[in-house]
C-alpha cells in the first residue's frame, strides 16, 4: 500500500470535526512545535523535506520561507492561496472540504514558523461551503485553545481569517492574491519587490498553496528527513493528483512522486485506464495551463525512458517533447476528443480570465480565441496556424505574471503535437464544424 | 557640512556608457544619454503607460521591454526574460540591450500590434492625431498591415464631467489617468471596470468626474479616449500654434501652453516636456475658463521639435533658407515602411487588387453574418 501523507484518515467518519480529528493525532504536531521547537527549527525541518510549492510553479517551500524578509516591527503575514480555479485541478478543494483541520494545523505549525501573528486563508468565492466548513473548523480550534490568544499557553498569537475571492482565477497569483486582500483589484503587482519584501500591506508575506501547508503536520511529526526520503530525486513526498476525463475512475489520488505515468493511467488503484472500449490519444498532466502531449510522449520519454510522475521526469525534453506536473491536473483524452475544439476551449477561459492589464496578455488571448473558433467552426485558413503559433509566442515571456505563459502553452503545444488535426479542419472545414467531428488521421497512421 | 554624493552607478546602454544616481531606472538612464547628446534620442524606449510625474505607474504596456545582457558586475548573468525598462533599476555594471537587440525591436513590433488591433485608426477624425503616443510609436516601431480579421471591440462614448469626454474605443489601457485621479485628485471616482480586453475606464454608474483637477487626465491620455469637450474637433493640432504663457493661479502654479489658431486660444494644456510629460500639472480654471489672451501673460513660442508635426508650415523662412532641410530630416529621420507586400504602381492592377480585396471583405462579412 503505498504511503498516504495527507489522505490517510480522510475516509474516517466525521474527520471535518475536532474532536474525530484530535483522535486520529491531530494537532500534535502543534504541540510539538509550540512547546520543544523555535521557529528556526520548523524552517529548517521545512528546507530538509525539500517540500515544493503544490501550486503549480514547484519552487522549494523551505527556501521560499527562507526569503522572508524580517524587518523589525513590521508584521509578517502568512497567506494560504486556496484560490483553486484552475480547469483540471480540483485537489485543494477536495482537501479543505474532507479534512479541514489538516489545513488549520498546518497553518498555525507554519504561521509559528514564520513568526506571523495573523494568517489568511483565501479560498475562492465559489466554494462558499467550503469556507463555511473552514470557518466551523476555526471556532472549533479556537474554542480548543490552538488558535486565538496564547496558544496553548505559550504567549504566541495566531489570529486565522477566511477570505472568499471573488471568483477570479487571475487572484490564483501571489501578487493579484495580495492585491484582492486588500480590498483592491486583483491585477498582479510588477517583480520585484517580492512579497517576501513587500507584500500584504507593504510586509513580507509569504503565499504558500493548500497542499503544501497542508504537508507541514507531517513534516513536523516524522521529521524532514524522513519526508525527503519519500518521492524521487528532487521531487520528494508525495502529490495529489486530480484526476479527470476520459477515464475509468477520475477523482483525486494521492500518488508518492516517481510512480510511473504508466501505472498511475492504467492500474487499478488509480485511474483504472481510459474508458472501456476507446485508447489514449492526449494528455494534459498538471492542469490546463501546461503543455498538452499526444499518446507516444505520455508513458515513454523521447529518450524511451520511462516517464514518472515527478516534476523532472514530466519536464522531461523541455517544451518539445515533454510538459510540467504543475498543479497535478490530469486530464486524459480518449480517441474522441477533438484537440482543436479543446484548445479553443481552454483559450477561451484564458480570454476570460486574463486581468486586463498588460498588453500581450490583454489582446494576445483574445486574439487567440477568435482565431480558434473561427478555425474549429470552418472559417479558418492555412496561414491562422503559424499566426497562432507567432502570437503564442509573443504572449510568452512577457506579461506580468505568469497567465500569459499559461495562456500560450497549451495553444503552442497543441500546434506543435497535433498540427495535422488543425490542418484537417482548416482542409474539411465543412466536415469538422459539425459536432462531435474529430480527426481521425492519426488512427489510420 | 559638505554634502555626501551618493556614488553614481555606471551602466551600458547600447554600448554608451552612462553614469546614473543609484535607485535610477534603466528608462531614465537611456533618457539620459538622449538629454545629453539629442541624435541618441532614437535609442530611448518608448513609454505608453510609463509617465515620470506619476509615481507607480509603468510596467503595463510592455513597450519598453529591454534586455539585459549582463545583471550586475558582481552577478553578470543576463535576466532570462525581457525586462521592463521603466521599472527596472539600474544595478553597477550592468549591460543593456535596447535597438540593439534584434530581439527586443521583434518584441516591440508584436506589442505594436497587440496595441493596435482593438484601437479603432480614426486618425483622421481624432483630436489626438499629430500628438498621439500611439501613433509615434507605431510608426517608428509597427508594421504598415494588419494580420487581425476580427471585429475590433467598440464601446459608447461616455461624458464624464461636464468638459472631458470618454472615447473608450480608442484606449490603450495604460491607467495613466486611473493613476492621475488617484494621485493628484483627492476624490477618486474613475478606475477600471471589468476584465480582460472587456476593461475600460469608468466611473461608477456614469459619475461625472467633478473636482479640480479632473481635466489633467486629457494630458496624461496618450491616445484620444479623454478629449477636451470645449476642444473638440475645433483644430488640428498641426494648424494651430502652441505659446507658453501664465497666470496667477490660486489653485496651481499657472504655467501652460496655449494653443491658438489666429487670434483664437482654441485650447490651453499642461506644458509639456520632451518626452511629453506634464511639468506641472494645471487647474480645471486655467485649463477650460480662461480663455482670452487678456486672462494671460505671454512668455513666448513653445519650443517644439522640429520632427514634429505641429511644427509643419510654421518656420517657413527656415525652409526657404535652407533648401536641403526637408532632405535631410528625410535621410534621418523616415524609416523603411515594414510591409512585405507587393508593389504595383500599374493602374490596372492596383484597381483589380482593390476589386479582389472589397470581395475578399464582403465575403468575410458574410461568413460573420452566417454564423450569427
Amino acid at each position: 500500500m503505498a504511503i498516504k501523507i495527507l489522505t490517510e484518515h480522510i475516509n474516517v467518519p466525521g474527520i471535518e470535526t475536532f474532536e474525530v480529528y484530535r483522535k486520529q493525532g491531530g494537532y500534535s504536531a502543534v504541540e510539538k512545535v509550540i512547546k520543544t521547537m523555535t521557529p528556526e527549527e520548523v524552517v529548517e525541518e521545512a528546507k530538509k523535506s525539500g517540500i515544493r510549492g503544490r501550486g503549480g510553479a514547484g519552487f522549494p517551500m523551505g527556501m521560499k520561507w527562507g526569503f522572508l524578509a524580517k524587518p523589525e516591527g513590521v508584521p509578517r503575514y502568512l497567506v494560504c492561496n486556496a484560490d483553486e480555479s484552475e480547469p483540471g485541478t480540483f485537489k485543494d478543494h477536495h482537501l479543505m472540504k474532507c479534512i479541514p483541520h489538516l489545513l488549520i494545523e498546518g497553518m498555525i505549525v507554519s504561521s509559528f514558523a514564520l513568526g506571523a501573528n495573523k494568517s489568511f486563508i483565501y479560498v475562492r468565492g465559489e466554494l462558499m461551503y467550503v469556507i463555511r466548513i473552514l470557518e466551523k473548523a476555526i471556532e472549533e480550534a479556537k474554542a480548543n485553545g490552538f488558535l486565538g490568544k496564547n496558544i496553548l499557553g505559550s504567549g504566541y498569537d495566531l489570529e486565522l481569517v477566511v477570505q472568499p475571492g471573488g471568483g477570479a482565477y487571475i487572484c490564483g497569483e501571489e501578487t493579484a492574491l495580495l492585491e484582492s486582500l486588500e480590498g483592491k483589484r486583483g491585477n498582479p503587482r510588477n517583480k520585484p519587490p517580492f512579497p517576501a519584501v513587500k507584500g500584504l500591506y507593504q510586509s513580507p508575506t509569504v503565499v504558500n498553496n493548500v497542499e503544501s501547508i497542508s504537508n507541514m503536520p507531517w513534516v513536523i511529526n516524522n521529521g524532514g528527513d524522513a519526508y525527503a526520503a519519500i518521492g524521487i530525486g528532487r521531487s520528494t513526498g508525495t502529490k495529489l493528483i486530480s484526476a479527470s476525463g476520459h477515464i475509468q475512475k477520475p477523482g483525486v489520488y494521492e500518488i508518492e512522486l516517481g510512480v510511473s505515468v504508466d501505472e498511475f493511467l492504467n492500474s487499478d488503484e488509480y485511474c483504472g485506464g481510459v474508458r472501456k472500449g476507446h485508447y489514449l490519444k492526449a494528455l494534459v498532466a498538471g492542469g490546463s495551463s501546461v503543455p498538452i502531449l499526444p499518446a507516444h510522449l505520455i508513458t515513454k520519454t523521447a529518450a524511451g525512458e520511462d516517464r514518472l510522475m515527478s516534476y523532472e521526469s514530466l519536464s522531461d525534453g523541455g517544451f518539445a517533447t515533454g510538459t510540467m506536473l504543475g498543479s497535478g491536473g490530469f486530464i486524459v483524452f480518449d480517441e474522441t476528443a477533438c484537440i482543436v475544439r479543446n484548445t479553443w476551449n481552454f483559450s477561451r477561459f484564458y480570454h476570460h480570465e486574463s486581468c486586463g492589464q498588460c498588453s500581450p496578455c490583454r489582446e494576445g488571448t483574445g486574439w487567440m480565441e477568435k482565431v480558434l473558433h473561427r478555425i474549429e467552426h470552418g472559417h479558418g485558413s492555412m496561414h491562422d496556424i503559424d499566426l497562432l503559433v507567432d502570437v503564442a509566442k509573443k504572449i510568452e515571456g512577457n506579461t506580468i505574471c505568469p497567465l500569459g505563459d499559461a495562456a500560450a502553452w497549451p495553444v503552442a503545444s497543441a500546434i506543435r503535437h497535433f498540427r495535422d488535426e488543425f490542418e484537417w479542419h482548416i482542409t474539411n472545414p465543412h466536415e469538422a464544424s459539425q459536432p462531435g467531428a474529430v480527426f481521425m488521421g492519426a488512427v489510420l497512421a | 557640512m559638505e554634502e555626501v554624493k551618493p556614488q553614481l552607478i555606471k551602466i551600458t546602454f547600447d554600448g554608451i556608457e552612462v553614469e546614473v544616481e543609484p535607485g535610477t531606472t534603466i528608462m531614465q538612464a537611456a533618457r539620459k544619454i538622449a538629454e545629453a547628446d539629442e541624435s541618441q534620442g532614437h535609442l530611448v524606449p518608448p513609454a505608453m503607460c510609463y509617465y515620470k510625474p506619476l509615481p507607480t505607474s509603468g510596467g503595463k504596456c510592455r513597450a519598453c521591454l529591454v534586455r539585459v545582457a549582463a545583471g550586475s558586475a558582481k552577478d553578470p548573468r543576463p535576466m532570462p526574460k525581457l525586462v521592463p525598462s521603466c521599472i527596472t533599476q539600474v544595478q553597477e555594471g550592468m549591460i543593456v540591450e535596447n535597438t540593439t537587440n534584434p530581439a527586443v525591436l521583434d518584441t516591440r513590433k508584436s506589442i505594436v500590434e497587440f496595441l493596435l488591433i482593438n484601437h479603432p485608426l480614426d486618425c483622421p477624425v481624432c483630436d489626438q492625431a499629430g500628438e498621439c503616443h500611439l501613433q509615434d510609436f507605431s510608426f517608428e516601431h509597427g508594421s504598415a498591415k494588419t494580420r487581425y480579421e476580427e471585429d475590433r471591440r467598440t464601446f459608447d462614448k461616455i461624458d464624464i464631467g461636464p468638459f472631458v469626454q470618454l472615447h473608450m474605443t480608442r484606449c490603450i489601457l495604460c491607467y495613466r489617468c486611473v493613476y492621475t485621479a488617484d494621485q493628484i485628485t483627492n476624490k477618486r471616482v474613475h478606475g477600471v471596470m471589468n476584465r480582460g480586453d472587456a476593461s475600460e475606464i469608468s466611473t461608477y454608474i456614469e459619475k461625472a468626474i467633478d473636482n479640480d483637477f479632473s481635466g489633467n487626465v486629457i494630458d496624461v491620455c496618450p491616445v484620444g479616449a479623454l478629449t477636451d469637450k470645449t476642444y473638440r474637433f475645433k483644430s488640428r493640432v498641426w494648424f494651430s500654434k502652441p505659446v507658453d504663457a501664465h497666470c496667477d493661479c490660486d489653485k496651481c502654479s499657472g504655467k501652460v501652453t496655449l494653443w491658438y489658431r489666429g487670434d483664437e486660444v482654441i485650447r490651453v494644456t499642461a506644458r509639456k516636456n520632451m518626452w511629453g510629460e506634464v511639468n506641472e500639472f494645471i487647474c480645471n480654471t486655467c485649463r477650460f475658463e480662461r480663455k482670452k489672451t487678456s486672462d494671460w501673460t505671454i512668455e513666448g513660442p513653445t519650443k517644439v521639435k522640429r520632427s514634429s508635426v505641429i511644427s509643419a508650415n510654421k518656420y517657413p523662412k527656415d525652409l526657404i533658407a535652407k533648401p536641403d532641410f526637408a532632405l535631410k530630416l528625410a535621410a534621418t529621420q523616415f524609416k523603411p515602411i515594414d510591409d512585405d507586400r507587393d508593389y504595383t504602381t500599374d493602374a490596372e492592377t492596383v484597381r483589380h487588387q482593390s476589386i479582389e480585396n472589397n470581395d475578399k471583405a464582403n465575403h468575410r462579412s458574410l461568413l460573420t453574418d452566417n454564423r450569427k
